[in-house]
């Protein structure tokens, strides 16, 4: 179960034959993900570790059975990457790259969402479905499979957060960064969706950041599906940016700080985590709680 | 990247939105001499990235050339959020009927751009999207539609705007929105938006922002940037490709991606301490990377400790002890470096790192603790359980 991948998705990686495409390709056929295809325009029939690689998505699609993707694109050609992925019919894309314009991902989501995929990213760590596959960069050895989902707009505090989990004992069934950038594909929400169904996952953790309010919107969601939710907010501290104009306070109000989103959760009765190492605690607790509810 | 008023002016009336007679100074004598050109009252405006300038002062009017230069003296060299005002915009003095809100940037929730108008323009905009949301107007932008007339209309309609003037709102709102893609802006605002006492329809102030990821296909605003614009630390971190901001405190801290270093302030903070920056290396940093963000932080003359907590991923720990070491080869540190390092090579790190003298912890929670004991012992020896050297926002927690 588990939700968007697991050991049987086929992935296909665009922007193989780079430096950090062929890496983490390593990577993640070392975790054991079925990397079944590689795309980088101009270098179709060559191999990149083993792994045939393509011109086009298209090709991976047809000839390789593709059914998921991992984008390793430099920036200025990402998010064309992302609309021939779309394009060619693939449902999740993670991706990982850094830096896109936003004006370029803004047309990027909007295809992705008019055509019904699961677009993790951009700046994202990927995705991990733990024992099973992982599309990304997350380091593969701090899962352990369990019945914890993570959901995270951070990358290394995702990684900080699982290992302590790991070495509590509470393990993981998918962990999904959705990206620090100001628009991305999927939000809090779809995900959250997404575990609501999986009948594996017992309790989500949700670590929010400064920045937009999508975990206000995630709390309300949270409150109506009744999952237990953990949440764990970063930049309680964080300096308040000399920002220009007066549209992002209009578009996100007072609603964009960490105390905001804290209030936000406390109010609808979801435990709020004040350090990393007590997420773990709070997990315990709505664990025992639902364990106790299944038994009457 | 932020534009000065004058230059998203310039920008703006290049797109054919009126904008008033205007020229930049750099001193008082200059000032003296265009109002005197002007022949009539003027406006002096400092020219500084930050908002709030109205408030802090940096916005005054003269009746005439005498007036203008001694007004100029006082805003010239004036402080506003830690920039010094180095040069000013004298423009002629509007007389206002009306002011108006118009803007667009991204909604991050709606995952789309959003246009704004608002018959509520001028200082206090914040304060009405707060209390009265609906005197705002929104339509968000499909980004594969062109924005259509009508479109701007329904947005007009609901933000009543004199119907006299209707023409020259479509026509500016449709100016804007070409800026906001050609260059592509995360911020493109007029506020105020004024009708003057003729009637007529004008910019009264700008501000535009440049997605800092695109600047390498705008080459016409990257010239723009100026030295000055800067704090000196962030501008070098800037070069090195750091993200740094400085704080108040006196621990710096190092670490690998933002939502690390956030959390690693959180902790520090929680534990009583002062963090006096923020710097993320980034995600795969290598062993100069590391090196310059020592050295930055390091130059900070409040830093009394440092704190490195990195989490290997991409990352490697190895890299991470190699810059170090690099760093610690011609700098004479004199203030005590806490480590942690786990993750991607993290014994090769610590041995590394195991022979120069700094002090290892296990995990970030211990890093933190034991970094502010230190500091604690160096600046403070007397009372080493005094109370929390920074002033944390009680509601915070």
């Amino acid at each position: 179960m588990a939700i968007l991948v697991n050991r049987e998705t086929r992935v296909v990686v665009q922007g193989i034959t780079g430096k950090e495409g062929e890496f983490h390709t390593g990577q993640m056929l070392q975790y054991g993900t079925k990397v079944v295809a590689g795309v980088t325009p101009g270098k179709g029939g060559t191999t990149a570790l083993g792994v045939p690689v393509y011109n086009t998505v298209k090709e991976a699609v047809a000839k390789g059975g593709a059914n998921a993707s991992v984008i390793f694109v430099p920036a200025p050609f990402a998010a064309d990457a992302v609309l021939e992925a779309v394009d060619a019919g693939i449902k999740v894309i993670a991706c990982i790259t850094e830096g896109i314009p936003v004006h370029d991902m803004l047309k990027a989501v909007q295809a992705a969402r008019e055509n019904g995929v699961y677009l993790i990213g951009p700046n994202c760590p990927g995705i991990v479905t733990a024992g099973e596959t992982k599309l990304g960069i997350m380091p593969g050895h701090i899962f352990s499979q369990g019945e914890v989902g993570l959901i995270s707009r951070s990358g290394t505090l995702t990684y900080e957060v699982v290992n302590d989990l790991t070495l509590a004992g509470l393990g993981q069934t998918t962990c999904v960064g959705i990206g620090g950038d100001p628009i991305i594909g999927c939000t809090f929400t779809d995900i959250l969706k997404l575990f609501v169904q999986d009948p594996q996952t017992k309790a989500v953790v949700l670590i929010g950041e400064i920045g937009g309010t999508d975990e206000q919107d995630a709390a309300r969601f949270v409150r109506e599906s009744q999952l237990p939710v953990v949440a764990f907010f970063a930049g309680r501290v964080a300096p308040e940016g000399k920002t220009m104009g007066h549209a992002g306070a209009i578009v996100g109000g007072k609603g964009e700080t960490v105390a905001a989103k804290i209030e936000a959760f406390k109010q609808l009765g979801i435990p709020v985590a004040d350090t990393i190492y007590e997420i773990k605690i709070h997990l315990w607790e709505v664990l025992n709680k639902r364990r106790a509810g299944a038994l009457r | 990247m932020k534009l000065h008023e004058h230059q998203a002016k310039d920008i703006l009336s290049h797109y054919h939105v009126p904008i008033p007679r205007g020229e930049v100074a750099r001193d008082s004598r200059e000032v003296y001499a265009i109002a005197q050109k002007f022949g009539k009252p003027v406006a002096i405006k400092a020219q500084v990235l930050v908002g709030g300038r109205g408030k802090a002062g940096g916005v005054k009017l003269a009746d005439n050339p005498d007036h203008a230069e001694s007004r100029a003296r006082e805003i010239l060299g004036m402080d506003i959020k830690g920039l010094m005002v180095r040069k000013v915009l004298v423009e002629e003095a509007l007389s206002i009927a009306q002011e108006f809100y118009m803007g667009i940037t991204n909604d991050r929730t709606a995952r789309r751009s959003v246009m704004m108008l608002s018959a509520m323009g001028g200082m206090d905009i914040e304060e009405v999207a707060h209390s009265t949301p609906e005197k705002i107007a929104k339509l968000h932008l499909d980004p594969n539609r062109p924005l259509a007339d009508f479109q701007i209309r329904s947005l007009i309609y609901g933000a009543n705007v004199p119907p006299r003037n209707w023409r020259d709102f479509v026509a500016i709102a449709r100016s804007l929105h070409i800026i906001f893609t050609a260059l592509d802006a995360s911020l493109v605002e007029i506020n105020p938006l004024v009708i003057t006492g003729e009637g007529s329809v004008i910019a009264g102030d700008a501000k535009i922002v440049v997605d800092d990821n695109a600047l390498y296909r705008q080459s016409g605003v990257s010239g723009f940037q100026e030295k000055a614009d800067e704090d000196p630390l962030e501008q070098r971190a800037r070069e090195k490709g750091l993200h740094y901001v400085r704080l108040s405190g006196n621990i710096g801290i190092i670490g690998n991606g933002a939502g690390l270093v956030m959390t690693t302030l959180d902790q520090v903070s929680q534990e009583g301490g002062a963090p006096a920056n923020f710097l993320d290396v980034g995600g795969g940093a290598k062993s100069d990377v590391v090196k310059a963000a020592l050295e930055i932080v390091s130059s900070d003359p409040h830093v009394e400790g440092i704190f490195v907590n990195i989490f290997g991923g991409i990352t490697r720990c190895d890299d991470v002890a190699n810059g170090i070491i690099q760093a610690l080869s011609h700098l004479k540190l004199e203030c005590p470096l806490v480590f942690r390092l786990s993750g991607t090579n993290e014994a090769e790190g610590k041995k590394i790192l195991g022979e120069a003298n700094l002090i290892p912890a296990a995990s970030m929670q211990e890093g933190a603790r034991r970094i502010v004991d230190l500091v604690k012992e160096r600046t403070e020896p007397e009372s080493i359980a005094a109370a929390p050297a920074y002033d944390v926002p009680a509601e915070l927690y």
